[in-house]
């Protein structure tokens, strides 16, 4: 067994203990129904998370992702309202997010700034720049929004695969091909592992470090866009706070926030393993939809605990 | 090899200039390296060799002078440009990425592909053939880090060997290799200079010199002080061309401690040992005398002092100071105890790059003291003074951020940090590690001094010269175990080999 695998098996055997719990509790937990309306409802997190994902792999953070969710929402609601067909302003602010991205990593390289600063001034200014766009919620009601939130692969059972998930889907099959078979990917990981030992082989760090954060621009940004469909609005407060949200789903999901340490396909369960704590409390009915929250903070210390102990159990295999 | 590379040099450095902050690094250096030579490059600690290594393969720029590749000039930027141009280094300490596999180490940056993705399978192969050229066989899949130091040191010189490789640097590359190691090094260096690449080769070793250069280069505060064929430069002559002085000659070593032999040790261990880390072994260390640990690379040395000093916590046996029985369970407790230990690895065990020399120099005589009894600034400050002058440490001043100093000082530092503790039991690992020889004759001497005070010393090394120089009685180790005990006038090189290679 390979010692790269051993998180993601432990993220995995959460998510099928959580699952089995679940089928075990409720009733018709186990369908197809439910499976698609998790998928559904967490693609917007989880594509925004497979972003952050890359830039925790490189010993990095970025705090914007929330903001860029909500700033993607109001513009292109904006742009709506202006006529713009939702693909068009789409794909317009898959730009931006991917640009903006790019400048931060730029930024933090160049000026060597932490990133967490870095970041947090990017998202104070995209949180600004969405009451710039507008104060109120505005909807979004292109007749594109309908064709997008019918369109469908049916699962069997009732259940449904939704565009939102299929994008999300994609986009993770992209990034795991990013992250594992191409040299950006590898040198995301080595940069994490030791940043100056990477310098000395020869790895471009500046080049890297702007392609991080607009990749995960790119990500958050197109987060925004399968959100904004969803919800068919924009709202300068939606998605305050998510990039904890995304953080969360990639440490879940096995990935060291000290970096160079983690498994792209770890985050789709650290995000589902959320989604699926807060079906669970949906399910029960009598708790308070906060105690989602409650049990995923208790999951990610333990998580947090047991990967330092592995680790550690590691390093020392490596002494003796 | 045809007429032309006979008379033009492979690289030529000429007049180069470096300044840092408050240092003239080097200056006007003139170096030529011609094709199919290995050439050593030496110099006590802070001449300037590694700088002009780094200038030499991209990592750092230049200020002034330039750079001729076979007769033409060339600009290095950066380490990618000086591995186009068919540069290759291998660092002193280990510069891979620990995290990943041996493959992905091996092939970063180069990785084959296919239809625009890497292939892992090719890549894996790749790898693999690397490594049969060093005739390492492991499993190229898993991390790097899961490795040994010496594996690692040798998948970072399998890094740098390239098809089109034309000058190949070693900045240190046997400082924790082990004997058969370093022959087997030797035999694969000794192939490229048959192949035409021009070698430079940094080395503490002298004998290491002696065996595999041929042609020597001398550097000392920055300047090219010296070039000569091997043959041509006697060993006294090079240390003098080193040292800028005549090396004074050691003195007679005293014997036989008379507290060693009768009254109660002051530190007595039965039995320690630790399950799968480090087979049970008794020692006993006098007042006043030193403990030499002799071993090969991997046969349990650090593991001895680590158990001892509470680094790692023992599941088996006892230890005794000054004749109470004690269980160590932290450095902390040990400290207390009147322990100190002064690791091998300085990089990641022992100093704070970050901290000043005064702050890395007083860390150990304040954790003793506790927190809140602060030491005032001034006594601080005259300590690490004090320190600075006993050990000859190399820096403007105090306040100079350790990680900035070189690596022959940094071990300075650690051990002044520990002198300044005022310790009873003093453990040294690999003391003189990566210190060049006049560095090396003042550590010996002062460990010698330490003892006359009546400090009991157990030194841990890889060099059985520094052993047999400085211990009143060996602990011979193989494979984890301790095999045997060498006493006074019996420590001699052969009887420690005999007792390591025997049963």
């Amino acid at each position: 067994m390979k010692e790269r695998y051993l998180p993601i098996l432990a993220t995995v055997g959460v998510f099928v203990v959580a699952y089995a719990i679940g089928g075990v509790a409720f009733r018709n937990f186990l369908s197809t129904t439910v499976l698609g309306n998790m998928l559904t409802d967490n693609a917007f997190i989880i594509i925004a998370a497979i972003g952050t994902t890359f830039v925790i792999l490189s010993g990095g953070i970025d705090l914007s992702v929330g903001s860029m969710i909500g700033f993607v929402g109001v513009a292109m609601a904006r742009l709506d309202t202006l006529g713009w067909h939702p693909l068009e302003s789409g794909l317009l602010l898959i730009a931006f997010g991917t640009l903006f991205g790019a400048f931060q990593g730029f930024i933090i390289d160049f000026c060597e700034i932490q990133p967490f600063i870095i970041t947090l001034a990017g998202l104070f200014l995209l949180r600004g720049s969405c009451f710039m766009v507008t104060l109120d919620s505005l909807p979004i009601q292109h007749p594109f929004i309908g064709v997008f939130s019918d369109w469908h692969i049916a699962l069997g059972g009732g259940g449904r695969l939704s565009a939102s998930a299929l994008v999300m889907l994609f986009m993770l099959a992209v990034a795991v091909a990013i992250a594992h078979f191409t040299r950006f990917g590898t040198n995301v990981y080595a940069i994490g592992g030791d940043r100056a030992s990477a310098q000395l082989m020869g790895v471009p760090i500046r080049r890297t470090t702007v392609m991080i954060y607009a990749l995960g621009g790119f990500y958050s940004a197109l987060g925004g866009v399968v959100y904004a469909l969803y919800t068919a609005s924009g709202y300068p407060l939606q998605a305050v706070g998510d990039e904890l949200d995304a953080i969360a789903a990639v440490v879940l999901g096995g990935t060291l926030l000290t970096g160079g340490v983690g498994l792209v396909a770890g985050t789709l369960f650290g995000g589902l393993i959320q989604g699926l704590i807060t079906t669970m409390i949906d399910f029960q009915g009598s708790l308070n939809s906060w105690w989602a929250k409650i049990f995923i903070g208790i999951l990610l210390f333990v998580f947090i605990v047991t990967q330092r102990t592995i680790m550690r159990s590691f390093m020392l295999r490596r002494a003796a | 090899m045809n007429a032309v590379d006979a008379q033009v040099p492979r690289i030529e450095l000429r007049g180069i200039d470096k300044n840092f902050p408050g240092v003239r690094a080097l200056d006007g250096v003139d170096f030529r390296l011609d094709a199919g030579e290995v050439h050593a490059l030496l110099g006590e600690n802070g001449a300037g060799k590694s700088t002009l290594i780094k200038i030499m393969t991209g990592a750092l720029a230049k200020d002034a002078g330039e750079i001729l590749l076979d007769g033409r000039p060339v600009e290095i930027d950066s380490t990618g440009q000086a591995r186009a141009l068919g540069i290759s280094t291998v660092y002193q300490e280990v510069n891979l990425v620990a995290t990943l596999s041996v493959t992905k180490n091996l092939t970063l940056e180069r990785q084959p592909t296919r239809h625009g993705l890497i292939s892992w399978r090719l890549a894996n192969e790749r790898a693999r053939e690397r490594l049969k050229r060093l005739n390492l066989d492991i499993d190229v899949e898993r991390p790097l880090g899961s490795y040994s130091i010496a594996v690692q040191q040798l998948v970072a010189i399998a890094r740098a060997l390239e098809e089109d490789t034309r000058v190949l640097v070693l900045d240190e590359p046997t400082a924790s290799l082990d004997a058969r190691e370093v022959e087997l090094l030797f035999a694969i260096v000794r192939d490229l200079k048959a192949r035409g690449i021009a070698i430079v080769f940094i080395t503490h070793f002298i004998d290491q010199v002696y065996a595999i250069a041929d042609r020597i280069s001398v550097l000392r505060n920055g300047r090219l002080v010296g070039t000569a064929p091997a043959a041509a430069l006697p060993r006294l002559k090079l240390i003098s061309l080193m040292l800028g002085r005549e090396l004074a000659h050691a003195e007679d070593r005293r014997k036989g401690v008379e507290t060693a032999a009768g009254g109660e040790p002051i530190l007595a261990a039965e039995g320690l040992g630790r399950r799968r880390y480090m087979g049970a072994f008794d020692l006993r260390i006098g007042a006043g005398e030193v403990v030499g640990l002799a071993g090969l690379l991997g046969s349990g040395r650090t593991e001895t002092a680590k158990l001892i000093f509470g680094a790692l916590r023992a599941d088996s046996g006892k230890m005794r100071i000054d004749g109470k029985p004690v269980t160590i369970r932290s450095p902390r407790q040990a400290i207390a105890l009147g322990l100190g230990f002064c690791p091998e690895d300085r990089k990641a065990e022992g100093l704070i790059a970050e901290l000043t020399v005064r702050e890395n120099i007083i860390l150990a005589l304040q954790t003793k003291r506790g927190w809140l009894r602060q030491l005032p600034r001034e006594e601080q400050e005259s300590l690490a003074r004090e320190m600075i002058d006993a050990l000859g440490i190399a820096t403007p001043d105090a306040e100079k951020p350790v990680g900035q100093l070189s690596g022959g000082n940094q071990q300075k530092v650690i051990l002044a940090r520990w002198l300044v503790s005022r310790p009873r039991i003093l453990i040294l690992d690999e003391p003189t590690r990566g210190i060049d020889v006049g560095a090396h004759a003042e550590v010996v001497a002062l460990i010698r001094r330490l003892c006359k005070e009546g400090l009991a010393l157990l030194v841990a090394s890889s060099e059985l010269d520094e052993i047999v120089a400085v211990s009143d009685r060996v602990c011979v180790l193989r494979d984890r175990q301790k095999v045997g005990e060498i006493v006074g006038a019996d420590v001699t090189r052969d009887n420690i080999i005999h007792t390591i290679a025997g049963g």
